[in-house]
């Protein structure tokens, strides 16, 4: 593992335990949700950064299709493993939170349908790239669905404006300040840098571990 | 091959569109306001009924779990009787969604309550608690 990468590692433990901290002991607890209420601190920075991870994969298919470069490829593939799982965890703790301030553990409104739609899309696109042997062909298949994919990031978002939805509205991600006390929205930011640092880690031990692979079986 | 390789994508693109649009306007309009309900109840029909709980409308009798509200929109207002306890959040002045049917003595049978949660993240307004305090306390006196 190069310096940088162990750095980067080093960063994310540290931003995560200052982000726990912020989470649990320093912002106060919501006034009309009480205690629940602080699942928000892993489930908006875990879809937030899981956007961000697709948009990577976005980028990346396009300038493999353009440029046939092997590296955008890896990029790619490693940034839909890791939106994945960030999706994953979103879907879970929106889950959690659901079932004591909602009432329902699950409920099929447009953006948890959408948000589910887009965690089976990229474990397609996953499950695309593992089916096809040849290598090129595989890239270039995923590269293709990888964009197309994309069409459904600001579906998600967007869905709780074009529709009426069980879920509330974004706080954070609208135009005009956020309907936050400044404490929540502090120990939020935290936390969205240290899922920032989270992502790039994994990003980059994955993507090493592409190249190896492709070393060892070239 | 290239040519073939786009049109391909295209087709791709639009069977995918088309599945996300079939997909979510099935669910587009997840509830009715009770302005919509009162227009045209259907009987018996399976409605998810969305509005604000009309405060001073909330009736509760703890020992048979009758409840009764008042769901409005401003400018319709429906009755919902539901058996049963109502989520956490569930209040007065504040938005619920019900799913039920519409019994043809005029109310609404609501088979699940299903409080929504507004945007808006409040400190409590007395900020003598620190947070991990709070927290601690909070864990060891369940239900609070």
């Amino acid at each position: 593992m190069s310096g940088l990468q162990r750095g980067l590692g080093w960063l994310a433990v540290a931003s995560l335990t200052a982000g726990i901290v912020m989470a649990l002991g320093v912002a106060p607890r919501e006034a009309t949700q009480g205690n629940v209420q602080r699942i928000m601190y892993v489930h908006v920075p875990a879809i937030l950064i899981a956007y961000l991870a697709f948009a990577v994969v976005l980028v990346a298919s396009v300038i493999y299709l353009w440029r046939r470069a092997a590296g955008a490829d890896r990029l790619a593939h490693a940034s839909a493993e890791v939106g994945v799982v960030f999706t994953g965890i979103n879907i879970a703790t929106g889950s959690i939170w659901g079932k004591p301030t909602w009432g329902t553990w699950w409920t099929w409104d447009a953006r948890l349908t959408s948000a589910s739609i887009m965690f089976v899309i990229y474990l397609g696109y996953l499950l695309l790239r593992a089916m096809i042997e040849d290598r090129e062909r595989g890239a270039r298949f995923a590269a293709v669905l990888g964009i197309v994919a994309a069409l459904d990031i600001p579906l998600v978002h967007f869905s709780v404006y074009w529709w009426r939805t069980l879920h509330q509205p974004s706080t954070l991600l609208r135009p005009g300040p956020a309907p936050m006390d400044p404490t929540f929205v502090v120990a939020l930011t935290i936390n969205l840098v240290a899922f920032a640092l989270l992502y790039a880690y994994f990003l980059a031990r994955r993507v090493r571990l592409l190249e190896r692979e492709e070393q060892v079986l070239a | 091959m290239k040519a073939k390789f786009i049109v391909g994508g295209a087709v791709i693109a639009v069977a995918l569109a088309y599945l996300i649009y079939a997909g979510v306007t099935q669910s587009a309009v997840y509830f009715v306001t009770p302005s919509e309900l009162q227009a045209a109840p259907v009987a018996s029909k399976a409605y998810r009924l969305g509005g604000l709980v009309a405060p001073g409308s909330v009736r509760w009798e703890p020992r048979t779990l009758q409840l009764s509200f008042t769901l409005t929109d401003g400018k319709a207002s429906v009755p919902v009787r539901h058996k049963g306890t109502p989520p956490d959040l569930f209040g007065e002045g504040r938005g619920a969604i019900v799913e039920g049917r519409w019994a043809p003595e005029g109310y609404f049978t609501a088979a699940l309550i299903l409080a929504k949660h507004s945007e808006d993240y409040k400190a409590p307004t007395d900020h003598s608690e620190a947070g991990y305090k709070e927290l601690i306390k909070s864990l060891r006196r369940p239900g609070s």
